[in-house]
This record gives structure tokens, sequence and C-alpha cells, in this order.
């Protein structure tokens, strides 16, 4: 039992660690031994280790306890289970494929690399996979209403769409900052029949807008649903939005089997929240052949400080925000950092409290992957392979480039390509000094 | 399991000055001010003079980044606060020299978790204690976190304040009411602080529904803007909370630069002697 190896007592102190002088400072747990198995979180109080949690506002409890029982429910319904399957098969167009990329895997001359395609997903992203899941909980659950909080606006399409596909009303949350530099994908929410607000509090990017999508949701408490987009906030969402994601694994083991005959020997995948990147490891957690790294978004230099950045784990520390305890960055005080990524879809000062776990624990590793690297993967990746990657996905391509290389040609490395680079060409070509 | 305290707190500032209340056949008045808004020297000012402009007790806003539970008027004096530098430290430093004048009027201290998390729990409640914190409302620790703050706190001598909402149902009651000291915060609707008010049936009927579950005395707040809202729920509760009313009248007095004008200090106390005339009339 994961409870029992893990113990380190009923309260986590890592802040009277804290000398005020340090800024980097690691959780460095009391006792650790190997779990029998790393698939068996989160405990009944929703904890991976110390991470994850409640920590929500009473107005919200009722309703987070609800969520969690509809969910049990749900997943013990074979008709939920088939309603989802059939969605994902003809709407999402589930499975995708299995790619392996032939002339990346050429170029540099190490591991053979297979790409899954989650970028050819409807809606051009992995986000889709989750929303399916969600709106059919919500339905179920029988709530009127839908709201979301979206960054780079990827995961507001997603909600739109499966809104528009449900006909329910829905409302987006995104920071006034996101907005004016993600028109595109605002124009396509309010396509689908959204209503996009503009978030104007705070730092008015992603985690403002997940603020006001919880100020929302306290006080609509009895007809509205939050889709949350990422495996983090209070629980149960981190373990709803994992299982959720879990097909893109799922789906990796079987067709890697079919095309290969055996188990892949390394994941690659970007982590911002963490949504692609627990979906693809999650069922392979216990394969321990299988090696995992989650590429973090170094922005300017993880050296330069936390507000040049957005890697929560390689530098930030455990904290408290939107309903989870996880690595978060933040100054001295406690108070929360806005971080910085070329990418708007790992711009975000957390990550979910799963990933915060397998960190200490170490089964993942946790890379990552600067502005600059991210850039010159996305070229790459368009000119080797004919695909634009999203800029997200182009940083976990910088780490294949750093690693494939000085791997044998009979190492399997997978990458997830959580989405398709059409939303980013703006910004690309802006920062390539291209005017269009 | 939600962790339980071992035993109950030891007569607290905030139990005295209920007792003091009920002797007086009257409802209190407790006012919330954002530590450090917007500056900290006229926030001590403000303090300081809050008991005698009627303030029975005081709620101290602990800023933080990101109040998910707050609207607009109460995130906008976060932000100016932090602007001005403010910090835990300093907010107990507020605490500890407002103290050097006033031993009676209890401080309960308000905000969110991750900064006292980084502080550092014990460290944190030794501070606040030595400093003379009464209590702490911390929105984002329900009863199924209790062993981070709440259980400490109390062996720790200081009070542990719930809010208790709408959405409280008669099942949740019992474990949101457990290792809760003081009294209770009731929020009397479901949403934002200083948005719409409650329909006083509503809360009349709440606070009663609270009464058969607990002896401790039981605040009402979230909505109240108005002498004559606070006299309202100060004629079915223990005590009338008001936050962001107080707060808007102190951005009011901000010039451009963000700078406060003078006179403004005296202009919210006056508006919260206005709130303590309409508590104190209230069953006249």
């Amino acid at each position: 039992m994961i409870g029992r190896t893990l113990q380190i007592g009923a309260r986590h102190r890592y802040g009277d660690a804290f000398d005020g002088a340090s800024t980097s400072l690691q959780a460095v747990p009391q006792t650790m031994t190997r779990p029998n198995t790393y698939r068996s979180g989160p405990d009944e109080q929703g904890h991976f280790g110390i991470y994850g949690g409640r920590y929500v506002a009473e107005t919200l409890m009722p309703l987070i306890l609800d969520v969690e029982k509809a969910y049990r429910e749900a997943r013990a319904d074979p008709a939920f289970e088939g309603e989802m399957r059939q969605q994902l098969k003809q709407y999402v167009g589930r499975p995708n494929p299995l790619y392996y990329a032939e002339r990346l895997t050429e170029m540099l001359g190490g591991a053979k690399i297979y790409f899954k395609r989650e970028e050819l997903n409807h809606t051009g992203a992995h986000k889709i996979n989750n929303c399916i899941g969600q709106i059919l909980l919500a339905r179920r659950m029988g709530k009127t209403r839908i709201i979301a909080e979206t960054g780079a606006g990827q995961h507001g399409v997603a909600t739109a769409t499966v809104c528009a596909l449900y006909n329910m009303p829905c409302v987006i949350y995104m920071g006034e900052t996101d907005i004016a530099r993600q028109a595109p994908n605002v124009f396509r929410m309010k396509l689908l029949g959204a209503e996009v607000r503009a978030v104007t509090s705070g730092a008015k990017t992603l985690k403002d807008a997940m603020n006001e999508a919880l100020r929302d949701w306290v006080t609509n408490v009895a007809d509205t649903f939050y889709i949350i987009g990422t495996a983090a906030g209070p629980h149960p969402y981190p373990s709803i939005v994992r299982d959720f994601q879990s097909v893109i694994g799922d789906e990796v083991k079987t067709q890697m089997q079919e095309q290969e005959g055996r188990l892949p020997d390394s994941l690659i995948a970007c982590v911002g929240g963490g949504s692609n990147a627990i979906g693809l490891f999650h069922p392979f957690l216990d394969d321990s052949s299988v090696k995992m790294i989650a590429v973090e978004a170094a922005g300017r230099g993880i050296e330069k400080g936390p507000l040049d950045h957005a890697a929560s784990i390689n530098g930030g520390r455990p904290g408290v925000l939107h309903g989870n305890r996880t690595y978060l960055l933040q100054d001295e005080d406690g108070q929360i950092l806005e971080g910085h990524s070329i990418s708007a879809g790992l711009d975000y000062p957390g990550v979910g409290p799963e990933h915060a776990w397998l960190h200490d624990v170490g089964r993942v590793e946790y890379s990552s992957a600067t502005d600059a690297e991210a850039l010159e993967a996305f070229q790459l990746c368009a000119k080797t392979e004919g695909i634009i990657p999203a800029l997200e996905s182009a940083h976990a391509i910088a780490e294949i480039i750093k690693r494939a290389p000085t791997l044998p040609k009979d190492h399997l490395m997978v990458l997830c390509l959580s989405g398709r680079g059409d939303k980013d060409i703006f910004s690309v070509a802006q920062h390539l000094g291209v005017s269009l | 399991m939600n962790a339980v305290a071992e035993s109950r707190p030891p007569e607290s500032r905030i139990d005295r000055r209920f007792q003091a209340l009920k002797a007086e056949g009257r409802a209190g008045l407790i006012t919330f001010i954002t530590a450090g808004d917007p500056d900290p020297a006229s926030c001590q000012a403000l303090l300081d003079g809050l008991p005698a402009a009627g303030a029975d007790l005081i709620e101290l806003g602990v800023p933080f980044t990101d109040p998910m539970a707050d609207g607009p008027a109460i995130q906008a004096s976060s932000l100016r606060a932090l602007a001005a530098g403010m910090s835990v430290r300093k907010t107990l430093e507020l605490v500890r020299n407002f103290r050097k004048k006033d031993a009676d009027t209890p401080i309960i201290l308000m905000g969110y978790y991750n900064p006292i998390y980084a502080y550092g729990v014990d460290r944190f409640l030794v501070d606040a204690k030595a400093d003379g914190v009464d209590g702490l409302i911390i929105v984002d620790l329900p009863p199924e976190e209790d062993g981070e703050l709440c259980v400490p706190a109390v062996k720790a001598g200081v009070n542990f304040i719930r809010l208790t909402t709408p959405t409280t149902d008669e099942k949740r009651l019992p474990a949101v009411l457990q290792n809760n000291s003081g009294f209770i915060y009731y929020v009397s609707i479901a949403g934002i602080t200083g948005t719409a008010s409650a329909a006083n049936t509503a809360v009349d009927a709440a606070v009663a529904r609270l009464k058969r579950h607990t002896d401790l005395p039981i605040a009402v707040g979230f909505g109240i803007k108005t002498p004559a809202q606070a006299a309202e729920i100060a004629r079915v509760a223990d005590a009338a909370v008001v936050g962001s009313a107080i707060v808007t009248r102190l951005a009011d007095g901000l010039d451009e630069s963000g700078a406060l004008r003078p006179g403004v200090v005296e202009d919210v106390l006056g508006f919260v002697r206005e709130l303590a005339a309409g508590v104190r009339g209230a069953r006249g």
C-alpha cells in the first residue's frame, strides 16, 4: 500500500524548514520507500503522498463530494463508459495513430521515435478527451450549465465544442491578457456558442481565470458544472482528468504491442498542469522498464528566477493553490508568482499533484526546455516530419533532440504530440521576426 | 477521518467579548479590513481606531495574490496591500502594535492557507499567539483538511473559526462545527464576498438551524453594506460582519496615484460608527 509506505505524518511542514534565504527549496520527504504500485493513488482524501487534497471554501465542499460520488458511480456504469467510448471513436476520431517518425529518427541517429498523434483529434489537441468525459458526468449529475477556465484557449475550445455537441450553455473564463494574444481561439469559442468572459483581476492570465471560474462556481453551485482542463484542482479533479486522459497511454500500450511486439522504453511529454503527460504515463507506471520524462517550460531560463519560467517542479516549492497542494511558483511569503513561457498552455504557476508525487518518489524524471529550444524543435518537426506541433508539444520534442542521439537504435521512444501548432504560428512568426 | 482536537480550548478573548455582548443584551459588530491596505501606516491608524469607532471584534485580512472566495473589492485591497509590501510577518506586526494599546478587542486573521504554510505552521502559531492574534478564519481549509492548521491552532490556544454556508447540509454540519471555537461564521449567500445580500427570512432560518447544533455565538456576513442591513442581521444573529463595504469606502478615498487622501481614515471610522450605531440600536 502506498499509504503505508509513504506515511510521513499528519502534517507536512516544508514551510517550517524554509529559511527565507533560498528560493529553490525542494521537498525532502521524511521517509520514502518504494511503493508496490504507483497506480493506486489518490487515497480516500484525495492525496498523492502529501500532495493533492481538497483546499476549497466550504460552499464548494458539498458539491465536490457530490462530483466524487457521481464520478465513482459513473465509472462503475457500463452505459457511461459505452457512451464515452462511442463519442471518442465517432466524434473525436480515436484511436489516433502511433506514428513512426522515420525522418526525425534518422536525423537524430539514435532511438526509434514514435509520435502519439493527439494533434489529430477533433479540435486539434488532447484536451477533448477529458471534456467528453466531464460533460457526460455533468449531464449525469443533472447540471444544466458549464463553466471552464482557459489560458491559450485550447481547453476553452474543447469545452465549447462539447457544449455545442450536447446543447448546454457555456461560459469560458479567460484572462484579458490571454484574450489579447489568442484572438483566433476566442473567436472559435464564440462561433461554437460559448460566452467568453474576460478576467481582469490579478495578472489577467490562466491562474486568474481559474480563480474567477471558482468564484462563479461558488455563486452558482446548484446548476453549474466546472470542467477543469488540467490534472490539478481539488480532489477528485486530478484523478478524473487523469482517468479520461489515460486513453492516450492505453492506446500507446496496445499500438506498440501491435507494431513492435513489446513495451516502449521511454515516454516523453510536456507538462504545464500535466494532463497529457499523466494520460500517457499512468498506464505504464508499474512497467518498471519504461522510463518517463516530463518536460517543463524553462522559459528564458530557470536560473533567471521564477518570473522567467513556468517550471513549477524544477524551480518551485510545495504550496497550496486552487484546491490542491503541489509544487508552485511562489515568493518567500507564499504569494503566487506569474510564470513565463513562450507557450501559453504551459504558463501556469502550478502542476498536477500526482506529478508532484511522481517527482518526489522518483518514478518520473522532470526535465525542462527553454523558449529557444522549443522554437528550434517546433521548426525542426515541421521541416522533417511535415507536422507543425503545438509550442507545448515542441518542449517535449526539444527533449527528444537532446536524448535520442545518445540512445541505441533499438530504444523505442514515444512522444506525446499533444496538439497541433496552427494556433501558434502568429506568435512563432513574431519570435522569428517575420511579419504576417 | 477528520482530525479531532483533543480538548476545548481555554476561554479566549473572543469568548470573553461575546459574553460581555450577551450581558449587554446586544449583538456585536465585526469589521474586516485588509492588513496593509493601502499602506502599512494608514492601515495601522485605521486598525487602532476601530475599537473606539464601535468595532467589537476585528477581522484582519492577510493579503494573498489569489483570493478565490473574495469579490472585486477585497481582491483589489489584497493587491494594494501586496504592492505596499505587506506580508504575514508585517501583518503580525500590525497586530503587535495594536495590542500595545488595546488588550481586549479580539483580532481574527482571515485569509488563505498558502502564506501561512510558507511561513511555517508551527512558527506562525507561536508568533501569532505572542503578537495577540485570537482566532483564524482560513477560507480554503475545510474540515477535511483539519490536520493542517485547525487542530494545531486549537492546541496552541488560537480559536479556529469556520465558515458555514447555505450549502452546508445537516449531514455535514457536525463535521463543520467540530474543532470550531470562538464563534461560527455563517456566510449568508452562496457566493463571494461583497456581492448580493441574503433575504432576512433565510438568514433567520439559517441562524435558528445553527443554534440547534451549537452553543457558540453566530456571526453573519457576506453582503452587509449599510447600517440598516447590519441592524437587520443584529436582530437575529450574535454579530454582523461588514467587510467589502468598509474596504470600498477606503478605496474611494484613494487619489490617482493610489495614495490615501487626507481625512480618509477618519471618514472610514465614521462609517464604522454608523454601522455600530445600527448594530447597537437593533434590539432597542
